[in-house]
């Protein structure tokens, strides 16, 4: 069997703009670790979820969710959602990644929006392995480490209205939203799933009137037709990754 | 156990199945437009939704307070491509400030 490699020049290349994104994504951990902590999750529950759920959106879904006294099994039925597109990034990596046995088991947690952007669009299996395990590898060691950073300081925070903490988190999902909103369906969808949810605020137990503006998305799954051309990511969408 | 470890452990199992399952099917099982389309679109409704919650709900009303400002301010830094860390801290910073005035 041979072993193929890459150019070292290229292989530089991919692996130092994996760790430019892993600085940029990872380092906002320290926010998730602070908001965790504050919204009712001790440090090992916060760093658990960095570990092992390991996708900002969900994480920050959860701890929204029960930061906001809705039951913590409604806030686990949104992050599973949120979830679901992983599933899709896996679908197109799976060809372009081509591992098996443990290595899939292994890679399979490494699967988030950052990995995905740095692999897809390479023009050989190894760069795109080298993409994503670079990318994956940097936001996850940093991710965690910052993580437990902001966990740890976030608990001598004490009230978290009085910095802001409450509304850092509308903005935390607002930056994770807004790649998508350069389609015009998407901006539509967005529109109507927060006004579900609003309109649901008054009526239903927290945690409902996000779970319902999922509605909102199959609903516009059935009625439209067309393909979202921010479906995946780019690298100009990551944080560190539009720096070329 | 806690309701909340159940929590955390139910989304960490979870979130690991669902991108493993990606990586392991075939793409043919799930490769169906309107599946594809509601998995694509599932974000954009709940992200948008998790936003219009954590600024307008204090538990069952709907209010405007310094939220909304920490909001307008996150738009403003996206508009000029600051990074996440940025948006976020000046989102609370705003709101922290017009808590104090």
């Amino acid at each position: 069997m041979t072993v193929e490699t890459l150019p070292p020049g290229e292989r530089r290349a991919i692996v130092r703009d994996g760790v430019a994104v892993g600085i940029a994504s990872g380092t906002y951990g320290i926010s998730f670790g602070a908001i965790s902590v504050t919204s009712g999750l001790d440090v090992w529950q916060t760093c658990v979820l960095s570990l092992l759920v390991f996708t900002g959106a969900s994480q920050f879904a959860l701890i929204g969710v029960i930061g906001a006294g809705g039951s913590p099994l409604s806030g686990a039925a949104t992050a599973l959602l949120l979830g679901s597109r992983n599933t899709l990034y896996g679908l197109r990596l799976a060809p372009l990644l081509a591992w098996t046995g443990w290595r899939r088991f292994a890679a399979a947690q490494l699967v988030i929006d950052e990995s995905t952007a740095m692999a897809i669009n390479r023009d050989s299996r190894l760069a795109a392995r080298t993409g994503f395990l670079s990318t994956g590898l940097a936001v996850f060691v940093l991710w965690n480490l910052a993580t437990l950073l902001g966990a740890v300081g976030g608990r001598s925070l004490g009230d978290p209205r009085t910095f802001g903490l409450d509304a850092a988190v509308g903005a935390a999902f607002l930056a994770l939203l807004w790649p998508r909103l350069r389609d015009r369906r998407n901006q539509v969808v967005a529109a109507l799933g927060a006004a579900v949810a609003l309109g649901l605020v008054p009526v239903t137990a927290a945690g409902v009137p996000v779970l319902a503006a999922g509605g909102v998305a199959l609903l516009a799954g059935i009625i439209s037709s067309r393909d979202d051309p921010t479906e995946y990511p780019e690298h100009d969408d990551l944080p560190g990754g539009g720096h070329r | 156990m806690s309701a909340l470890w159940v929590a955390v452990i139910v989304t960490s199992v979870g979130c690991y199945l669902l991108k493993l399952t990606g990586l392991s099917v075939p793409e043919a099982v799930l490769e169906h437009p309107l599946v594809e389309r509601v998995a694509d679109l599932l974000p954009v409704a709940l992200l948008a939704a998790l936003v219009a919650v954590q600024v307008f709900a204090d538990g069952q009303s709907l209010v405007l307070d310094a939220r909304l400002v920490g909001l307008a301010v996150a738009v403003v830094a996206l508009l000029f491509r600051a990074p996440f860390l940025v948006v976020v801290l000046l989102a609370a910073a705003s709101a922290a400030l017009v808590r104090l005035l």
